[in-house]
């Protein structure tokens, strides 16, 4: 097995995951006669305290990664190493005392709470799942209510008697509850108005700056995501195309796809945002089960529409280009990567 | 297909949204052709009457965007389905909505349906269910064409492919033929808003007609859109939760909270000077694309409930200006900056110069309850315990 070498910073270490969701012919045999690859080969690292902000539209295989990070799913194949354990290798009950220090908040604060329960015991619940709750589980409870900005009397009423962002703070007390080291965090503002939004990400700014917590934050949202990551990758049809630092991706995205995310983001700036440089994608995502040869971005880049020549274009029909240094300063799968200052 | 990768901004630049003058251009204002005034729409509930809507007022102008912004509950969309006419009959409506010379209100479901579709269309979130999933996309344009026209089923549909071809739908004549549910969640609403151009109405009002889609499909619609607008010279009322889209689309900018109008004014009034506390609120909540990160200030509190509102100003218990004068009576809209620059609150004038910052106070984190989190105090729960 693979190890990450102890006092090294990193926490988890995803190496070339790969998942596949099998579709099967109809009728009683049901043959696989396919597979939807939604995740193929997916690599990043999380370091302590850090915030990786995993990015894409719908169906780009964002939340399938997030699932496999936490074991939810089974991965087809490739590793995630959790402090130099293989996630993907180990046994039910070793994976269970794990689940302490890996936790999920949802998106969808309506259907991710128990109806049935009080506040209180949705909360205590990890903590009695874990045997923790009768040594001061009760004070516990008050406190991570008191974190998140509830108010601890208010653990007798029913999540439905709480406002979406009040809910999604229950989410995340109960993601707490168990002291984790790292948050996956599953478009956790997407549901929210932006006044409450705004009041959740900086709640997860100081838990983060607090507790020492690293968040893998998976989201649609540029604009949420360059205000919470330290670090972004952004996905395109299971695949990571490009990834650096907050920073340095706003700068000088290099990857036609970042290019065309950032600069399809509407500005909340009148002149700013009728005077920007546009750089379209045509089409729609092409389908998982058959994604296109070599680059993957092609059937709808417009470098490669509008740009580039025929023998230049054999290249990216012909050759999966890898998510390498290319002399853009940071990683980026395009052939032909060139910096864009679009902001 | 025909797109280039740096097609200008359509709006153009920031000099030709100084209304220059031109007649015809986005963004001149033409006459009234749709004016809504004192709107107001009661729901029932078990709990009391909702009041859903109270005291809605504005004037579209030929050829303007219109946008209209709030958070959830805040009767943006109930406003513009009120004047439509597609509210149940258990909604109690008062007001009225002149149109041509008529009111809207008034009138019978027959004279109502003619001027639905061809005089004033609408787009809707959900293109899957504005479209019948058992016609053709192509039948189903022809069908608005001929709902108004009388015209040969073959213009028609001729016409629906032409139509197809202005939303920049590739092939138009083969997907004329398709099917909704073969189309992507773009493309179909791509198809809707063909249907709304078919009859050239003289308004559109799209009702958050990008929130179901991706950005990259969103900005393609947004396009389609405006394309639709330039084609008809169709007046647009733009409902959205979408600051960004409003930015970009709309020449005059409605803000509403807990069923009103609270300020409005052009797109560069409401985003560089705006007047009223919650939209400063709203625009310091937004995460920056083009800036980087700084702490948000969120407006604390939460919309009050609109069974039974409280007299006075309904955002008083989250506005950081909030006196007792404001709990007297809800503040009228009255102008600030400019002439058409309105905003309901008695304390407009001392949000010249601020920023959200300024004027919000940060909430923080319950830093002792964090401590003691932190500190994993009386739990046994501490994370370096476990080895």
């Amino acid at each position: 097995m693979t190890t990450v070498e102890q006092g090294t910073r990193t926490l988890l270490s995803v190496r070339n995951v790969v998942k596949h969701f099998p579709i099967r012919s109809k009728g009683l045999i049901r043959r696989q006669i396919g597979a939807v690859q939604a995740v193929s080969d997916v690599s990043f690292d999380i370091a302590e305290g850090e915030t990786l902000g995993l990015v894409g539209e719908s169906g780009c295989g964002k939340s399938t990664t997030a699932r496999v990070v936490l074991n939810l799913l089974p991965a087809t194949s490739g590793e995630v190493l959790y402090r130099g354990q293989d996630l993907t290798k180990i046994g039910r009950s070793e994976m269970r005392g794990l689940r302490r220090e890996l936790q999920i908040v949802f998106q969808d604060p309506y259907a991710s709470l128990d109806p049935r329960l009080p506040v209180n015991e949705i909360i205590a619940e990890p903590l009695r799942i874990h045997g923790l709750y009768s040594d001061g589980g009760r004070d516990q409870v008050r406190r991570l209510m008191q974190t998140v900005g509830l108010k601890p009397e208010h653990g007798n009423r029913y999540a439905h008697e709480f406002s979406g962002g009040q809910r999604q703070r229950i989410g995340i007390a109960r993601a707490l509850a168990l002291r984790p080291k790292l948050l996956v965090l599953d478009e956790p503002v997407s549901a929210l108005d932006v006044s409450i939004q705004a009041g959740v990400l900086n709640l997860l700014d100081e838990l983060q700056s607090e507790l020492d917590l690293s968040y893998l934050f998976v989201s649609h949202d540029l604009s949420v995501v360059r205000h919470i990551a330290d670090r972004i990758a952004v996905m395109y049809l299971g695949s990571i195309v490009e990834t650096g630092t907050a920073e340095e991706l706003f700068a000088g995205p290099a990857h036609p796809y970042t290019q065309a995310l950032i600069s399809a983001i509407p500005l909340p700036d009148p002149r700013k945002e009728r005077a920007r440089e546009r750089i379209t994608v045509v089409g729609d995502l092409p389908s998982p089960a058959n994604p296109p040869s070599g680059c993957r971005f092609r059937t709808r880049c417009p470098k490669f529409a509008n740009e580039l020549s025929d023998a230049e274009r054999t290249r990216c029909v012909e050759e999966p280009p890898a998510l390498v240094e290319r002399g853009q300063g940071h990683p980026v799968s395009c052939h032909y990567a060139e910096r864009r200052a679009l902001l | 297909m025909s797109q280039h990768a740096s097609e200008p901004s359509r709006a153009g630049t920031a000099d030709e949204i100084d209304l220059s003058p031109a007649p015809g251009a986005r963004g001149v204002r033409g006459d009234v052709v749709l004016e809504v005034s004192g709107l107001d729409v009661t729901f029932p509930s078990a709990d009391g009457p909702v009041r859903a809507v109270r005291g809605v007022d504005y004037a579209l102008h030929r050829g303007e965007v219109l946008g209209i912004v709030g958070e959830s509950g805040s009767g943006k969309s109930v406003t513009s389905m009120a004047v439509m006419r597609l509210l149940p009959n258990t909604a109690e409506v008062k007001g009225s909505v002149r149109f041509d010379g008529r009111d809207l209100l008034t009138l019978s479901e027959a004279e109502m349906t003619r001027v639905r579709g061809s005089r004033i269309a609408m787009i809707f979130q959900d293109p899957m269910t504005s479209l019948n999933p058992v016609y053709t996309v192509g039948a189903q344009i022809a069908e608005a064409v001929r709902a108004h026209h009388d015209v040969s089923k073959q213009a028609a549909m001729e016409r629906a492919v032409e139509l197809l071809d202005k939303v920049r739908i590739p092939n138009a004549k083969d997907r004329a033929g398709s099917y909704p549910h073969e189309l992507s969640g773009g493309m179909r609403q791509r198809v809707v808003i063909a249907i709304a151009m078919a009859n050239d109405p003289d308004v559109i009002i799209a009702d958050e007609p990008t929130t179901a889609l991706d950005v990259t499909v969103q900005a393609q619609i947004l396009d389609a859109l405006a394309a639709a607008q330039d084609e008809t010279g169709a007046a647009m009322v733009l409902i959205t939760h979408d600051l960004g889209v409003i930015a970009g689309q709309a020449d005059r900018v409605l803000v509403m909270y807990a069923g009103k109008p609270v300020e409005i004014g052009t797109a560069e009034e409401i985003f560089y000077t705006p007047r009223m506390p919650y939209t400063l609120g709203l625009l310091g909540s937004l995460p920056r694309l083009d800036r980087p990160s700084e702490r948000l200030t969120p407006i604390p509190g939460a919309p009050p409930s609109v069974v039974n509102m409280p007299p006075g100003c309904p955002f008083g218990p989250r506005c950081p200006k909030h006196t007792e004068r404001c709990d007297e009576s809800e503040p009228e809209l009255r102008v600030t900056t400019g002439p058409g620059h309105l905003a309901a609150c008695h304390y407009a004038e001392t949000l010249a110069g601020q920023e959200a910052a300024d004027v919000f106070d940060n909430e923080v984190a319950d830093h002792e309850a964090l401590a003691g989190l932190a500190a994993g105090e009386g739990t046994g729960t501490d994370g370096e315990a476990r080895a």
